[in-house]
C-alpha cells in the first residue's frame, strides 16, 4: 500500500481512519475477529507493513494476544464487533485489575439499529462495568486523532482503554488530514511482580488499587481538553458524543454544546457547571441513557433525554427533529405503492443451499448459528429453527436432545465452528450425546465479507499458514462418525444426513464446497443452466429451492448472468427439463 | 447555515452503486471543503437493496440525508427510486436508470410493479430517464453503466470536468480506463440534452 503523505487531506471511512490512526500512533500489534461494522479496521491495518496484524480464532483469543503484547511493553490494539466484547469480556473485566505496560486499546463497534446484528447493545456500559476509560469519536477525523489520545491515556494511567465506535462512525467517509507515524517512545518493560500480575491471588488488594486509579482518572478528566464546550446562544445547552453529535449540530446549529470525547468517567464538575449555566440541557445519546442516568444521579433536574428521545434504533437529524420539534419525517411511499422488498437470500450457487435441501427433506429440528447460513431459516428453505449467537448451535442441539427431542441437528459455519463450536462438540462426546453436527465448510468467513481463518490456509496478511484439518480435529475430539459430503450432490448429501441421524452416537458432517466468493472461485468460468420450456410442466419445484438465479413467475426461467451452474435446480426438477446451456 | 448538496444513489447490490458513490465522493473531495458519504454494508450476499447518502458543502455534520431534503436521487434501478423517493425534496430531481431487476421473493409471487414513472411524476418530482444499459451495449461493455449514470449526474452538479477525469483515472484500472472515460462522456451528453429539454419545457 502506498501511504498518504503527511498533511494530505483525503477522503476516508471511519474504519480506515482508525487504521491510519493506529499507524500514526505507532501501534506494534493489532488483532481481532471479523464482525460488522468493525471488520475493515483490521483488514486495512494489515496493509501497513509496520504493524503486525492477525485474525484471532475468536475475540477472546485475539484480546488475550493483544493483552500479552501490551504487557510486554508495546502498543497493542484489538478490534471487534460489539458482541465480540461479550466473548472477550472475561479478560476485559480482569485485565484492568492489573493494568497494562504498553498502551492497550480495545475497539468495539456498536450497531444501533441492528443493520447487521443479532441484537442491540450499548457497549458503553462495559467501560463502567470494568472501570475502564472510554473514548468515542464522532467522525473519521476524530476516529483517527482520538486513537492516539486513547493510547496516551492508556499509558499514562496504565489501563486498557475502550474505543467505542458505531456503525455510522465506522462506515461513513469524511475528509481526514493524515499525519506521520511516531514510534511509541515508552521504554517500559514487563517486570515480574506476582502481586500485580497474578490477579486471582491478589484480587482484593488490586481491586482497591483499581478504585484508586479510576478516582485519579476521574479527577484528570475534569481538565481533559478534548471534552470541549462549543459556545453558542440560547437557553438550551446540549451534552452529546459520538455520532449523535453530528445530528445535534444539524438540528441545533447555534446551541452551546458540551461535546465529550472521553465518556467514561464523566467530568462531573464540568457537567454540573454546564447544567447550571443553562435553563435546560438536552442529553443527546444513541441507545441507552448512559450519561443521562449518571447526571440525574448527581441530582441535576434540568435535563431532558430519554423522556423525549428513543432508546432503540439509530439516531438521525430526523429522529431529533421529531423528538424536540414534533416535526414528522417524510414517510416512505409504501402506503401508496407496493414496493416489493428485496430480502437477503443465499447467493446463486451458495453451497449452504444444498445442505438445507437435504435437512429439509430429513424433516429434522435444526438448531442454527450465525453466518450467511442463518438465511436457511427463511422460506422457501425454512430448514433452520433456532439461531442466537456464535457457537450456540451445538450446545443447543445437545440440550434439545436431553430435553426429549428425538432428532436434532446443529448447523454451524467453518469460521463459527473454530470461533466457538469446539468446546460444545467436546461436550457432546464427553457427556454421551447423539447430536448430529453439520459443519458448513465454505472455506471463508462469508457473512462478514469473506475473511480468512485457520481452516482456509491463509492469514490476514495473505501469507500461507498451516491449514487446520477439520476432519482430523473432529476425530481427535472423539467423534467416530465423521463424513465429508458434497452439498451439490443431493443424493449423497441426503444419504449422509440420514446416516448421521440414524447413527447411535455423536456424528459430524463436513460439507466441502466453497462460497462463490471464496478465493479462486470468483474467477472460475461457469456454465449456466437453462430450462427447456418444452419439457417444463411449470410445477415450480426449481423455484422452491430459493435460488435467485431461478426467476419467479409462472414460467420459471434461469437468469444466465447470475446462475453459477451449481446444478441444484436441475436436481430438483422431476421432468429433466433443466440442463447445462448447450445440452438442455 | 451554509449550502449543502444532498445526493442519494440507490440500486441493487452488484449494480455498481457503491463504486459510483465512491467516485462521486472523491470528485467532491477534490473541490469541496467537506464531504460526507455513508452507506449500510456488511451483508455479503448479492441482490439486496443498496442506498448511499452523499453530502457536500462548506460544513457538513451528519453523513445521512434527511427525508424530504435530497436534491438529487440517482436510481440505478427503477423500483429503488420509489423505495427511497421520500428522501427527495418536493420537486427534486430523480435520475432513473432504465433497468428493472426483479426482486428475489421468498413469499407469494408478485410481478414487477408497473406505473413507477407515472407514480413518481404525479408526486411532482422532476424525472429524467437514463438509457444507460442501451448506451453501455452500444459501447460494447455492459459493465460501464455506472459511469454513464455518473456522467448524466455530473451535468447537474457544479463539479469540474477536470476533477471527474482525474478521479476516474485514479480509480479505474488502466485497461478499462478508455471505455469508462467514453462511457462517462456519453453520460454527460445524455445529461446535457435532458437538461436542455427540461429547460425548453419539453
Ligand atoms: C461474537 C461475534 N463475533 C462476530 C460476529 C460477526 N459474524 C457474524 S457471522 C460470522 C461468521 C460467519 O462465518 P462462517 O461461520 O464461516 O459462515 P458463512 O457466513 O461463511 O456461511 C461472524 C464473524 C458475531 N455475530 N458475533
Ligand atoms: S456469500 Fe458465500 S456463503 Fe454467503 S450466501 Fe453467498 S455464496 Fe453463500
Ligand atoms: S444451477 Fe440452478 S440452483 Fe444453481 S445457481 Fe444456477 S439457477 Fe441457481
Amino acid at each position: 500500500m502506498t501511504l498518504p503523505s503527511p498533511g494530505q487531506r483525503i477522503l476516508m471511512a471511519g474504519n480506515n481512519a482508525i487504521a491510519q490512526g493506529a499507524y500514526e500512533a505507532g501501534v506494534y500489534f493489532a488483532s481481532g475477529y471479523p464482525g460488522t461494522p468493525s471488520t475493515e479496521v483490521l483488514e486495512i491495518i494489515s496493509q501497513y507493513s509496520d504493524i503486525r496484524a492477525q485474525w484471532g480464532a475468536n475475540e477472546k483469543v485475539a484480546f488475550d494476544e493483544a493483552m500479552g503484547v501490551a504487557m510486554s511493553g508495546k502498543r497493542a490494539l484489538c478490534s471487534m464487533k460489539y458482541v465480540g466484547l461479550n466473548v472477550a469480556a472475561d479478560s476485559f473485566m480482569v485485565f484492568p485489575f492489573a493494568g497494562t505496560v504498553g498502551g492497550f486499546v480495545v475497539i468495539s463497534a456498536d450497531d444501533p439499529g441492528m443493520y447487521s446484528s443479532q441484537n442491540e447493545q450499548d457497549n458503553r456500559y462495559f467501560a463502567r462495568l470494568a472501570q475502564v476509560p472510554m473514548i468515542e469519536p464522532s467522525d473519521p477525523q476524530e476516529a483517527k486523532d482520538y486513537l492516539k489520545l486513547a493510547f496516551e491515556l492508556s499509558e499514562q494511567f496504565s489501563t486498557p482503554v475502550l474505543y467505542r465506535t458505531s456503525m455510522r462512525v465506522s462506515h461513513s467517509k469524511g475528509m481526514v488530514t493524515v499525519g506521520e507515524r511516531t514510534e511509541s517512545v515508552s521504554d517500559k518493560k514487563f517486570v515480574k511482580d506476582v502481586p500485580n500480575w497474578v490477579v486471582p491471588i491478589f484480587a482484593k488488594s488490586l481491586r482497591a488499587k483499581l478504585d484508586a486509579k479510576i478516582a485519579r482518572i476521574t479527577e484528570f478528566v475534569e481538565s481533559y481538553p478534548y471534552n470541549r464546550i462549543e459556545d453558542g446562544s440560547g437557553k438550551i445547552g446540549i451534552i452529546t458524543s459520538g455520532a449523535s453529535y453530528t445530528y445535534a449540530k444539524e438540528i441545533f446549529p447555534d446551541a452551546p454544546v458540551f461535546k465529550l470525547a472521553l465518556t467514561y468517567p464523566l467530568p462531573k464538575q464540568k457537567i454540573l457547571d454546564f447544567c447550571a449555566q443553562h435553563e435546560q440541557v438536552y442529553v443527546i445519546e444513541e441507545l441507552e441513557p448512559f450519561m443521562e442516568e449518571q447526571i440525574r444521579a448527581w441530582g441535576v433536574g434540568n435535563i431532558v433525554g430519554k423522556d423525549r428521545l428513543p432508546r432503540t434504533g439509530e439516531f438521525s437529524a430526523d429522529v431529533l427533529a421529531k423528538a424536540f420539534f414534533e416535526e414528522e419525517p417524510v414517510t416512505d411511499f409504501a402506503g401508496e405503492f407496493d414496493i416489493i422488498a428485496r430480502p437477503p437470500q443465499l447467493c446463486p450457487g451458495c453451497p449452504h443451499r444444498g445442505a438445507y435441501l437435504a435437512l429439509k427433506k430429513a424433516g429434522v429440528l435444526v438448531t442454527g448459528d450465525i453466518g450467511c447460513y442463518t438465511l436457511g431459516a427463511l422460506p422457501p428453505l425454512g430448514a433452520m429453527h433456532t439461531s442466537f449467537c456464535m457457537g450456540a448451535s451445538i450446545g443447543n442441539a445437545f440440550g434439545f436432545e436431553i430435553g426429549g427431542t428425538e432428532k436434532v441437528a446443529a448447523v454451524i459455519g467453518d469460521s463459527t465452528f473454530i470461533h466457538g463450536g469446539i468446546p460444545p462438540l467436546i461436550d457432546v462426546v464427553y457427556n454421551g450425546g447423539n447430536t448430529t453436527t453439520l459443519i458448513l465448510d465454505n472455506r471463508t468467513t462469508g457473512m462478514t465479507g469473506h475473511q480468512e481463518h485457520p481452516a482456509t490456509g491463509l492469514t490476514l496478511k495473505g501469507q500461507e499458514a498451516p491449514r487446520l484439518d477439520l476432519v482430523g480435529l473432529v476425530k481427535a475430539i472423539g467423534v467416530e462418525h465423521v463424513q465429508v459430503a458434497d452439498p451439490f450432490n443431493q443424493k449423497e448429501m441426503y444419504a449422509s444426513v440420514k446416516e448421521a441421524l440414524d447413527h447411535n452416537g455423536p456424528s459430524v458432517i463436513i460439507t466441502n464446497r466453497p462460497c462463490i466468493f471464496a478465493r479462486g472461485e470468483k474467477t472460475r468460468p461457469k456454465t449456466p443452466y437453462v430450462i427447456n420450456e418444452d419439457k417444463c410442466t411449470q410445477c415450480g419445484a426449481c423455484q422452491r429451492i430459493g435460488c435467485p438465479g431461478v426467476l419467479p413467475g409462472e414460467q420459471p426461467r434461469i437468469d444466465e448472468v447470475t446462475c453459477t451452474g451449481c446444478s441444484l435446480c436441475a436436481q430438483a426438477c422431476k421432468f429433466d427439463a433443466i440442463g447445462l446451456k448447450g445440452d438442455a | 447555515m451554509s449550502q449543502v448538496t444532498n445526493i442519494l444513489l440507490c440500486g441493487v447490490g452488484g449494480q455498481g452503486v457503491l463504486l459510483a458513490s465512491e467516485v462521486l465522493a472523491l470528485v467532491a473531495a477534490e473541490e469541496k471543503a467537506e464531504v460526507k458519504q455513508t452507506e449500510v454494508h456488511g451483508v455479503a450476499q448479492r441482490g439486496g437493496s443498496v442506498v448511499s447518502h452523499l453530502r457536500f458543502g462548506d460544513k457538513v455534520y451528519s453523513p445521512t440525508v434527511r427525508t424530504g431534503t435530497g436534491d438529487i436521487l440517482v436510481a440505478f434501478e427503477r423500483l429503488e427510486a420509489v423505495r427511497y423517493g421520500h428522501y427527495v425534496k418536493p420537486g427534486g430531481l430523480m435520475l432513473i436508470n432504465d433497468v428493472e431487476v426483479m426482486p428475489g421473493q421468498i413469499g407469494d409471487y408478485k410481478p414487477y410493479p408497473s406505473g413507477i414513472i407515472e407514480f413518481l411524476g404525479n408526486k411532482g418530482f422532476a424525472l429524467q430517464s437514463i438509457p444507460a444499459t442501451a448506451k453501455a451495449k452500444e459501447l460494447g461493455n455492459p459493465r460501464v453503466s455506472s459511469l454513464i449514470i455518473l456522467g448524466a449526474l455530473s451535468a447537474h452538479l457544479d463539479l469540474s470536468a477536470k476533477a471527474w477525469e482525474a478521479v476516474i483515472k485514479r480509480r479505474i484500472p488502466a485497461k478499462l480506463l478508455d471505455v469508462n472515460l467514453k462511457a462517462f462522456q456519453a453520460g454527460v451528453e445524455i445529461g446535457k440534452s435532458m437538461a436542455q429539454a427540461a429547460a425548453a419545457g419539453a
